[in-house]
């Protein structure tokens, strides 16, 4: 049905919280092999356009696409099971799984008799080392960019097409945010494109192959990351100047 | 050191007890359970053993009444309960529901408008009650928290009330003559000896630790954790919690079914005060206070809030209190409960946890 090859179409999204419209049509895509970030300030929607692409929000009017599939209206499992996993805001692990347990989470969706899980928690492993020495521990005690790691990790290993990261680098130190793009990139790497919410423009921008600005429920802006990070209104407004 | 602390040590070999236990080999391993089955099986004889008998007496009822009536019923429905608050972590405080609809279709089809046998009712109670926790969960279970636990509330009442201002369900007279469950051999299912019940009560009680273990350790058993955990991520990850969710409530319900038609076919009379609103409130007592999440725990709680008015019969009007003071002690002394599950022993709290 769509007519373009985008991996992820959105197209026209509108979405209410009650009567609030969070969203109000707005419309973009990521191609395979991408990584595109959603670039706006507290209150621009990012959180909500994510949680509408994973199937958690409910959409008031227009359509989502994947691989020119309509998934406006599928549960948020079915769209795990095409392959779109969302690494949620904050601390969206399970307290009181053990780490191996919450990465095994990650492989629910391909059930029991799939092969390469341990191939697959030993690639997450060496891509988080950190993870590595946690691995008996309770998600729960671990530090906040541990379980940003975590919860990467995870959504990995349901091996996705399409990645969603929800602030990434949130609460993070300035150490461990250029380790997580650097891992973004590594991930992208290997063949799976990445949707990426951010506040931290600078570094989502340097990231992501194109970007899309979003303003109180509006995309105000788009281009490559390259020309968004050197447009004088988004320097103005995102990068402090 | 802080008494909390002391009572903590004290209670750690509970906690430790399961992990040391596994390590053992298979064959020490078996003996040992058959040993407390067997020890479990003789619980009614309990009462003969001169130092127990001080610990367990319930004066005013004999040990064995205890046990049926009361022990048999309450751990059987903590196991049912904990599916749903334990494992699946949704909060329900009308738990009472299904353990009536249980005892009522027994009596509906033994007694009132049937003459089946007791044997019958085990599968059309399960059946029933199943049926009943879809109906109430398929609408309600898209709530969650304290919203859930409102509408699982009503639910209770409805269903006592329900069976209070029907004629066709007896109402407030209720219904007697239930069949009793048929004699196998020298087992006499009669009035005078209780033994047989706990036997066939207890036998219930093995198969249905045996099936949540099996269920736990499954696929459906790590959506529940999941669910339980954190429902949002849950979601992202792939789980079909409401589908999951429901399959909690009918399981549970089902638990919950068993017990009741056990209680009927052991009473032989039922009338809706017997399914009062303050049970659900035991029952989940029961399970917070044994471990939430925890099967061991729940069965444990469920002896303790069974058992404890009966020991305590001889403080009268007062025991209701000291069984509330050592409700009280329990969870502030230990707030995960007597066996807790191993990452609430961690200290770990779940997001949904804060609302039970």
């Amino acid at each position: 049905m769509s007519s373009s090859s985008a991996l992820l179409e959105v197209r026209d999204l509108h979405v209410f919280y009650g009567k609030i419209e969070a969203i109000k049509g707005i419309s973009f895509s990521i191609n395979e092999g991408e990584v595109v970030s959603l670039i706006g300030a507290n209150g621009a929607g990012k959180t909500t356009t994510m949680r509408t692409i994973s199937g958690v929000r409910p959409v008031a009017q227009g359509n989502i696409f994947f691989e020119g599939e309509d998934i406006t209206k599928l549960a948020p499992h079915d769209r795990v099971a095409r392959g779109i996993c969302q690494a949620p805001e904050g601390r969206g692990i399970f307290p009181g799984m053990t780490v191996r347990e919450n990465l095994e989470m990650g492989t629910y969706i391909r059930g029991y008799k799939s092969n390469h899980k341990a191939q697959d928690l030993e690639h997450v492993l060496t891509l988080f080392p950190r993870l590595r020495e946690r691995i008996t521990q309770f998600g729960g005690t671990l530090s906040g960019g541990e379980q940003q790691m975590l919860a990467i990790g995870r959504a990995l290993m349901s091996r996705p097409r399409l990645m969603l990261l929800d602030e990434p680098s949130m609460g993070l130190a300035p150490m461990l945010i250029a380790q997580i793009f650097q891992i973004v990139k590594q991930i992208n790497s290997e063949g799976i494109s990445v949707l990426m919410v951010e506040q931290n423009a600078t570094q989502a921008l340097r990231t992501a192959h194109r970007g899309y600005v979003l303003e109180t429920g509006n995309v105000v802006k788009t281009g490559t990351g390259h020309d968004l990070l050197h447009d004088p209104a988004v320097r103005e407004a995102y990068l402090g100047g | 050191m802080s008494l909390s602390e002391v009572f903590r040590q004290r209670t750690q070999p509970l906690t430790k007890m399961g992990s040391s236990f596994s390590q053992l080999s298979k064959s020490v391993r078996y003996s040992i359970i058959g040993i407390l089955i067997v020890a479990f099986y003789a619980a009614p004889y309990w009462i003969k053993v001169p130092g127990l008998k001080w610990i367990i007496n319930t004066p005013g009822t004999s040990f064995e009444n205890v046990l049926t009536d009361q022990i048999m019923i309450f751990v059987l429905v903590a196991l049912g309960l904990n599916v749903v608050v334990g494992l699946a972590g949704l909060l329900d405080l009308g738990y009472v529901g299904f353990y009536a609809v249980g005892a009522y279709t027994t009596a509906i089809i033994t007694s009132a408008h049937g003459s089946l046998p007791w044997l019958a009712a085990i599968p059309i109670g399960i059946a029933v009650s199943m049926v009943a926790g879809v109906i109430l969960g398929a609408p309600t279970l898209r709530l969650r928290g304290d919203y859930l636990a409102i509408v699982t509330l009503g639910f209770g009442e409805i269903i006592r009330i329900t069976a209070n201002n029907t004629e066709w369900l007896g109402g407030p007279r209720g219904i007697s003559n239930i069949k009793r469950p048929p004699s196998i051999g020298p087992l006499k299912f009669g009035v005078l000896n209780a033994k047989p019940y706990w036997y066939l009560g207890f036998t219930i009680i093995l198969i249905v630790i045996f099936l949540l273990r099996r269920l736990e350790r499954s696929r459906v058993g790590r959506s529940w954790a999941a669910v339980r955990e954190d429902e949002d991520a849950a979601e992202l990850m792939g789980v079909d919690t409401f589908k999951f969710k429901l399959w909690a409530f009918a399981i549970g319900a089902a638990i919950g079914g068993i017990a009741g038609v056990l209680y009927a076919g052991k009473v032989g009379f039922i009338n809706p005060d017997n399914f009062q609103l303050q049970l659900s409130i035991l029952f989940l007592s029961a399970v917070v206070l044994g471990g939430t999440g925890n099967m061991y725990g729940a069965i444990m709680g469920g002896f303790v809030v069974a058992w404890m008015p009966e020991r305590f019969r001889n403080f009268s009007e007062q025991r209701y209190f000291v069984f509330g003071v050592v409700l009280v002690l329990v969870m502030v002394f230990r707030p995960q409960g007597i066996i807790p599950r191993r990452s609430a022993a961690a200290g770990i709290s779940q997001k949904g946890e804060s609302n039970v």
